[in-house]
């Protein structure tokens, strides 16, 4: 072996072995990486008791509610499987939306059944487009819904062609 | 085959490179300004409003080439700084100094834009999540880096210990790039990627592609104009200095 191919050797070496180390420590840290958890890691008993967290998920549809004071709403985090309810008294940012996402820093109270925020944040996803795009792709999202509906209820549904319903993106796809 | 290996080492050598650079300067500046005149006109006037963001999102038409750039800067500040380990090129340092003060501006370009959008979209300026905080790492390797070099005077020892932090730093890269895949973080995950078809407006993405050239080509520019001064300097000593010095006089 050349001086020189000795020296490429141990550089390809040396990053390998970091490469190796880089992982095992992020695999490591896994959970404190993460931002957030979701409601169903909450209805594990994930959450830490006591201490601050963030949650992340969708604001439920129709879901949100503002108190009588003005400044304390209530609303759904859910991950389509498990719903929490959460009160925050301040400001929402405007992305903060119901069917978007959302991620909120908080505590448990009332025995884990309600989520205070002290700080409400909007998780934008990752689609961009303009005003009238967005409302086709709603307006065929339902359309497809609509034709799904029809065809189970003339019970065609097992022969109905697969609507575009099914290649529907999921909005929570982002991060999860 | 032999041809070839003496054309590439041709042009290793400072010597040979400075005059190639000087030429090359002028046409990347050239096509810096023709793609990003053409983007800022298509991002800022053609593009449409974004149906959640409103007129907010076209931050991404910096945003997003300036992080790309930071990334791939280091990917090749780092390919230049094994290449100078392996080789003991003259050059290979030459190139990883000059690379080093336009990938931090970039990767600092992308986190102060990134924090202007941020306050508006998210509700807040910073989180630390791991887009972010991996992001950060980044712009703080760079300025290690400047610093490391900046404070061996042996120009030769000075590459070789940057070229190792670069290396070292290198698995800082993926890292950042996967980061919104791996975990969750508030920052949105990839709009446009290899791997999928882009989920964007064709005209939103054609704006960012083109200031993304353009980024590229300024990049490209500054850096071997940077990398024309730095040879000049360490070589200050030699004769083709000497005469390039004369020549430039004489004009």
């Amino acid at each position: 072996m050349k001086p020189r191919q000795k020296r490429i050797a141990l550089i390809v070496a040396g990053l390998v072995v970091l490469g190796i180390a880089a992982t095992l420590v992020l695999n490591a840290l896994n959970s404190n990486i993460a931002l957030y958890i979701s409601p169903t890691d909450v209805a594990a008993g994930k959450a830490p008791q006591g201490k601050a967290f963030r949650i992340g998920g969708m604001v439920k549809e129709g879901s949100v509610k503002r108190e009588a004071d003005g400044v304390t709403v209530n609303f759904i985090v859910t991950d389509t499987e498990k719903d929490l309810l959460v009160a925050y008294k301040g400001i929402l940012p405007d992305l903060f939306k119901e069917g978007k996402g959302v991620v909120a820093q908080g505590k448990l109270a009332d025995g884990g059944t309600r989520f205070v925020a002290s700080e409400v944040l909007a998780k934008h996803d990752e689609n961009y487009m303009p005003p009238e795009a967005a409302k086709a792709v709603g307006d065929a999202h339902q359309r497809a819904a609509d034709n799904k509906a029809k065809a189970e209820a003339t019970g065609a549904a097992g022969t109905a062609p697969a609507t575009p319903a099914t290649a529907e993106k999921s909005p929570l796809k982002t991060g999860y | 085959m032999n041809n070839r290996l003496i054309n590439w080492f041709k042009y290793a050598s400072p010597q040979s490179f400075y005059p190639l650079a000087g030429k090359m300067i002028p046409w990347f500046v050239a096509l810096a300004t023709v793609f990003g005149l053409a983007g800022l006109w298509l991002g800022m006037v053609v593009a449409p409003t974004d149906f959640q963001q409103g007129e907010g999102y076209r931050i991404i038409f910096i945003h997003v080439p300036a992080s790309w750039m930071s990334m791939f800067i280091y990917l090749v500040m780092a390919f230049w700084a094994a290449l100078g380990l392996a080789y003991n090129t003259r050059l290979s340092g030459m190139m990883a100094q000059a690379l080093a003060p336009t990938g931090a501006l970039m990767a600092f370009l992308s986190l102060w834009t990134g924090a202007l959008w941020g306050k508006p979209m998210w509700g807040t300026w910073w989180v630390w999540d791991a887009r972010l905080t991996s992001e950060l790492i980044l712009l703080f390797l760079y300025i290690g880096f400047i610093a490391l070099q900046a404070s061996i005077d042996d120009p030769r020892r000075a590459d070789k210990a940057g070229a190792v932090l670069a290396l070292v730093g290198v698995v800082n890269i993926p890292i950042i790039y996967f980061s919104v895949k791996w975990w969750n973080t508030l920052h949105q995950g990839s709009s446009v990627s290899l791997t999928k078809s882009p989920s964007m407006a064709i005209l939103m993405l054609w704006a960012m592609l083109l200031m993304a050239l353009s980024f590229w080509m300024y990049s490209i520019a500054v850096a071997l104009y940077r990398a024309r001064t730095i040879m000049l300097e360490r070589e200050r000593g030699t004769e083709w200095v000497r005469e390039v010095l004369q020549q430039e006089g004489a004009k």
